[in-house]
């Protein structure tokens, strides 16, 4: 894992030293342990501060849609995913990027740790191949990393960045036999009542902060169409439609182009089950129109192309 | 009319009609006085494609107990290839639509041409009855509807 920091280090300060970026982003640590967070460096003296561990989850591409400057950026799967689609979307300049591809092995969930220490606070942590060591005040703990790691890493088929121009490390082997629908799948075959009650209760506890907004790659609209107020579209209290309102059509929004990074859950504040709906257009889309988001620079959004023969069953 | 049928609960839709096709059918069907039911409120859009399912899913909020959809046939949008992009959205948001439990048949979407007044009028009175059947619609109202 060290070899990958100094990896990132040594690439980070060529760029900034050559002057080929005038800003990289990636990773510094935290004030805890695996609690990397995102971190901006201007100047080749800074780039100790970058770091790689299994806590660096948050989605990079985040920051790129508006940049003027030259940008390098640390990206994993899901951030190279991300920033396939913001290319085919016309959000930045290829020429402007220059992307360090990180092999990722799935990222720690924080929530997962913590209930698994019950609630104890981490002091010191270090990371093995299979296993995470975390210590604290009093116990120390060996914990298998695939019992930590987020949903969507555990079902993750492109941990291996898909665009890069300095790959980071060694490409890690992809899980093929990995069903990422199964909850979806499971969810799919209750009853419309269960469903219903599972997704309304689910959606009372959002609190409307856009956290979920803020957090994703893709939304980088000027203006949301929440923030709309002529015509306005969606009411901006808590009432349990407007909410509803509110994840259904940014789950639209999302159609063809989410990646499942998993930003949006992990800056919800209430714990919503956002994926719930994400994922399940992301599986409506590959099922309908054999589209898989951020793979191919070159390939169409789904949602901006069509085939004449697509099914049209359910029109009159 | 006896009181008893004037108490009966008529659904409310609103219709989004593409102005080259199904708007223009729907005007056949009138000229040519053909019956369908009152139950639709026409909203005239340049083209199916315009139709962003927020609109759709807005008209419910406000009350709507249905929509529909109607463009012109693949292959003849005014626009070449507006209805096959609407395709696309609304296959996704009405399969969203089932997966959330909110009755997917509320929305509804035709292809009805300029010449086809009586294949309008039969969507419509088909449309209309599937409504009817499903009752007033309560899951992602906002305003109640008021009563009659």
């Amino acid at each position: 894992m060290n070899d990958v920091i100094a990896a990132i280090r040594q690439t980070a300060r060529k760029l900034l030293e050559e002057n080929q970026v005038d800003l990289i982003i990636g990773f510094e640590d935290g004030t805890l342990p695996l609690c990397s967070s995102p971190c901006f460096i201007r100047n080749p003296d800074d780039v100790e501060r970058l770091t790689w561990d299994s806590s660096c989850e948050n989605n990079l591409a985040r920051f790129l849609p508006d940049r003027k400057e030259r940008v390098g950026i640390i990206a994993k799967g899901c951030d190279s995913r991300a920033i396939v689609g913001l290319l085919q979307e016309n959000q930045m300049e290829r020429d402007k990027l220059v992307i360090l591809g990180v092999p990722c092995r799935g990222m720690i969930d924080r929530k997962k740790l913590e209930s698994a220490l019950e609630g104890k606070e981490v002091l010191e942590a270090e990371e093995r191949d299979d296993t995470i060591l975390v210590k604290g005040s009093d116990f120390e703990k060996v914990l298998p990393r695939a019992d930590l790691l987020h949903q969507s890493c555990r079902v993750c088929r492109h941990r291996n960045p898909v665009i890069y121009d300095h790959l980071i490390g060694e490409k890690v082997p992809e899980s093929e036999e990995v069903d990422e629908y199964e909850d979806i799948k499971e969810f799919e075959a209750k009853s419309a009542e269960e469903r219903r009650a599972y997704l309304t209760n689910a959606i009372n506890k959002c609190i409307r902060c856009y956290a979920c907004r803020n957090a994703c790659p893709f939304c980088y609209c000027r203006e949301c169409f929440v923030d709309n107020s002529e015509p306005q579209w969606v009411g901006k209290t808590i009432d349990p439609v407007d909410t509803e309102l509110f994840h259904l059509v940014r789950a639209l929004h999302l159609a063809g182009r989410c990646v499942d990074c998993g930003a949006c859950e992990r800056a919800c504040p209430m714990g919503v089950d956002l994926r719930k709906l994400n994922k399940k257009l992301e599986k409506d889309v590959e099922e309908r129109f054999g589209y898989k988001a951020g793979l191919d620079l070159e390939e169409l959004p789904p949602l901006a192309t069509y085939r004449p023969e697509d099914d049209q069953e359910f029109i009159r | 009319m006896d009181k008893e049928e004037k108490k009966e609960w008529e659904p409310r839709i609103v219709a989004f009609l593409c102005n080259w096709c199904s708007y223009a059918g729907a005007d056949l069907a009138g000229v040519s006085r053909l019956q369908y039911p009152p139950n639709i409120r026409v909203i005239r859009v340049p083209c199916s494609g315009r139709v962003n399912p927020l609109f759709i899913l807005r008209a419910l909020r406000q009350g709507a107990d249905g929509v529909l959809v109607s463009g012109c046939h693949p292959g003849d949008c005014h626009y070449l290839s507006g209805n096959y992009y609407a395709r696309r959205k609304f296959a996704l948001l009405k399969s969203l639509l089932e997966y959330v439990g909110i009755e997917p048949d509320r929305v509804q979407f035709s292809w009805v041409s300029a010449s086809e007044g009586s294949k309008f009028s039969e969507v419509v009175t088909e449309v209309t009855e599937g409504i009817k059947a499903l009752g007033p619609s309560t899951k992602l109202v906002k305003t109640k509807p008021k009563d009659e």
